[in-house]
């Protein structure tokens, strides 16, 4: 199928489903939406963000959509506006998600602290397309984990945005758990504003997926906040993975630390690419960016680009990226304790992996994603 | 005999630096290589113990009997051969326990002892911990990061007791040591002394020897061994100094 009939095909499915959104707002923002798709289409490598992510094979596939669904409070304006402001004219996944959205509202309210995790579990069913919208708005003082897994059983589309609000002195963390099966496909954006004091922390992992991609945009709004965005990405066969990360200090006195670590086993292929923005009136902003990548395979690939924009002076800022493979010294030590070489590959890759894995404080979480880990490596411990 | 090492030459990047290296080591005994920077004590346990960089050109290793040389790393510690490394290397992400456990439950493969799982062996460190005063805080952090100097030496010495290796070569153990690590560590390795097992200390210094005391002493320059005698003989070093002993042959 050309690009041309799969637009016929969106087009007729939006068509049909767009007569019973009943939020006059919200239709006119989807059909804004799939306008953008309709004219632009899905991204290509020839777009400079999409270089190396070549998704022509999602395009061609023939995704029916699931239903709009449209959940917004009638009494608290705030969704709306994040909705207003989200950039569905990011790409043409963003557009089509914005027009084909399943929106959801989590609010965390004000001086409240969460003790249980608030769970997403995300799937797109086998040859479908899924388009789920979640708006997070952690309320000034709050303090919550947000645990957004996504685990689409068979060859679907996952197309989803989620977009976060850290208000005044609360306290985000969420951990964002990729384990697709290997034939899914899965693009998804993480927008986040982060307010006074406030605190975001991001772990993000991911292990499944034929394609995947996540767009993280992370902003920091006034003084004192505090980001975290840190990402596993463990690839083998034939998948790829892209994160494309920005993160915005746009005032004074915050800062932001970033690790992403990548392991790629077979013929996979890795792309990193973060940007860390610290503009004029910065001054004081802490910013550490890496991405560290081991290559288990000759054949295993990886792009990496961490870029730092600096408009200040007044900065403490550190990037770099390097990709290699296991340290010789450190399999030494291990073989001098009686481990067998493969062991001993096998206890320092999952130890290069542990080090995001054990930023995840929920025990069931950690422990079910130590046994990925090990499992794709073929090694128990 | 536990170690017979005969007319060793070896190297690294094709320069010889052991010329002619004889050393005899029986059970219950506790030998003590010393010598100069540079006279090849450490090139000696990196090819004690296997480490791929060094090459032997000629020469004997025979370890209970069978050519050591021929052996990997991994078992030669299997059937103990344990190195406690100069620099003791930061493993991110693997606690000490887990590595521990997985270090013992190997070598209990190979001898066909019982392997522990997670609780019992916990239990038996906490045991071996006692004997290098080490916190048990110290068994869920990753192996030697972020530990001080004397912490990651005494974490060797806590893989010394939990192998219990019939051969323990310590290179190098007491640098970078303050007083109280020194004696701490010290006094864990002669706990760990014993009929049943063999240790060589490699070391500059004499300091160590006043903790440890040694069977023998043997001193290396220049790639042999060039002086040879009890426990003497690192006091008599330490009053007169290396050039003493440099260019002279046993």
């Amino acid at each position: 199928m050309t690009s041309a009939t799969m637009e016929t095909l969106f087009g007729q499915c939006f068509r049909d489903s767009i007569v019973s959104e009943t939020d006059a707002m919200v239709k006119a923002l989807r059909e804004e939406a799939f306008s953008y798709y309709a004219a632009t289409g899905f991204p290509t490598v020839r777009d400079e963000d999409w270089k190396y992510t070549n998704v022509a094979e999602i395009a061609k596939g023939e995704w029916p959509c699931t239903q709009m669904r449209t959940s917004l409070p009638d009494d608290d304006p705030r969704p709306r506006v994040m909705l207003e402001n989200f950039r569905f004219g990011r790409n043409g996944f963003t557009a089509l998600n914005l027009a084909f959205a399943d929106i959801s509202v989590v609010v965390i309210p004000r001086e409240t602290s969460v003790a249980e995790p608030i769970e997403l579990d995300l799937s797109a069913a086998e040859g479908e397309m899924a388009s789920p919208h979640v708006i997070v708005i952690a309320e000034a003082g709050s303090k919550a984990t947000i645990v957004e897994t996504y685990r689409s059983g068979g060859r679907g589309l996952m197309n989803s945005a989620v977009q976060i609000v850290v208000e005044e002195n609360a306290n985000l963390t969420h951990y964002r758990v990729q384990r697709d099966a290997a034939d899914a496909y899965n693009y998804g954006v993480t927008e986040v504003t982060v307010g006074p004091a406030a605190r975001y922390d991001l772990t993000s992992v991911n292990l499944g997926g034929a394609i995947s991609r996540h767009d993280i945009d992370a902003k920091l709004i006034a003084e004192g906040g505090e980001i975290w965005v840190d990402g596993l990405y463990m690839l083998s066969g034939s998948q790829h993975h892209d994160t494309h990360s920005s993160i915005d200090h746009t005032v004074p006195n915050c800062n932001s630390h970033q690790t992403y670590k990548g392991v790629l086993n077979d013929s996979s292929r890795g792309v990193f690419n973060g940007k860390v923005f610290v503009r004029e009136n910065a001054s004081g902003t802490d910013a550490q960016q890496q991405n560290k990548n081991l290559l288990l395979s000759n054949d295993a690939r990886v792009d990496t680009k961490p870029q730092l924009e600096i408009f200040n002076d007044d900065v403490k800022c550190s990037h770099g990226a390097t990709v290699g493979q296991l340290e010789d010294e450190e399999l030494f030590y291990l073989l001098t304790r009686g481990l067998p070489e493969t062991l001993a590959r096998n206890l320092l890759t999952y130890g290069f992996a542990e080090e995001i894995i054990n930023k995840i404080e929920i025990e069931s979480i950690k422990s079910e994603l130590d046994s990925m880990v090990l499992n794709r490596l073929g090694t128990e411990i | 005999m536990l170690l017979e090492v005969k007319d060793l030459h070896a190297g690294i990047d094709g320069k010889e630096i052991l010329k002619g290296l004889n050393l005899h080591v029986q059970k219950g005994e506790v030998h003590a290589i010393m010598g100069p920077n540079g006279s090849g004590k450490s090139t000696l346990s990196k090819v004690l113990a296997g480490h791929p960089s060094y090459e032997v050109m000629s020469g004997e290793v025979i370890y209970e009997g069978k050519d050591l040389l021929e052996m990997e790393p991994d078992e030669r510690a299997r059937d103990g051969v344990f190195m406690a490394f100069q620099y003791p290397v930061e493993v991110p992400g693997v606690s000490n326990s887990q590595f521990l456990r997985l270090a013992y439950n190997e070598k209990m493969k190979h001898t066909g002892g019982e392997e522990l799982d997670p609780l019992e062996f916990n239990d038996y460190l906490k045991e071996k911990a006692k004997i290098v005063e080490m916190d048990p805080q110290f068994f869920k952090r990753s192996v030697n990061e972020g530990f001080s100097g004397g912490e990651k030496k005494r974490n060797e010495i806590l893989q010394m007791a939990v192998l219990e290796p019939k051969l323990a070569i310590l290179d190098e153990t007491d640098s970078g040591l303050d007083i109280d690590a020194l004696r701490i560590v010290a006094e864990g390795v002669n706990k760990l002394r014993s009929a049943d097992n063999a240790i060589i200390l490699v070391t500059h210094y004499q300091r160590l020897l006043n903790y440890i005391q040694p069977d023998f002493v043997h001193v290396l320059a220049n790639g042999k061994i060039v002086k040879e005698g009890g426990k003497e003989l690192a006091l008599e070093l330490e009053e007169k100094g290396y050039d003493w002993v440099k260019g002279a042959a046993v």
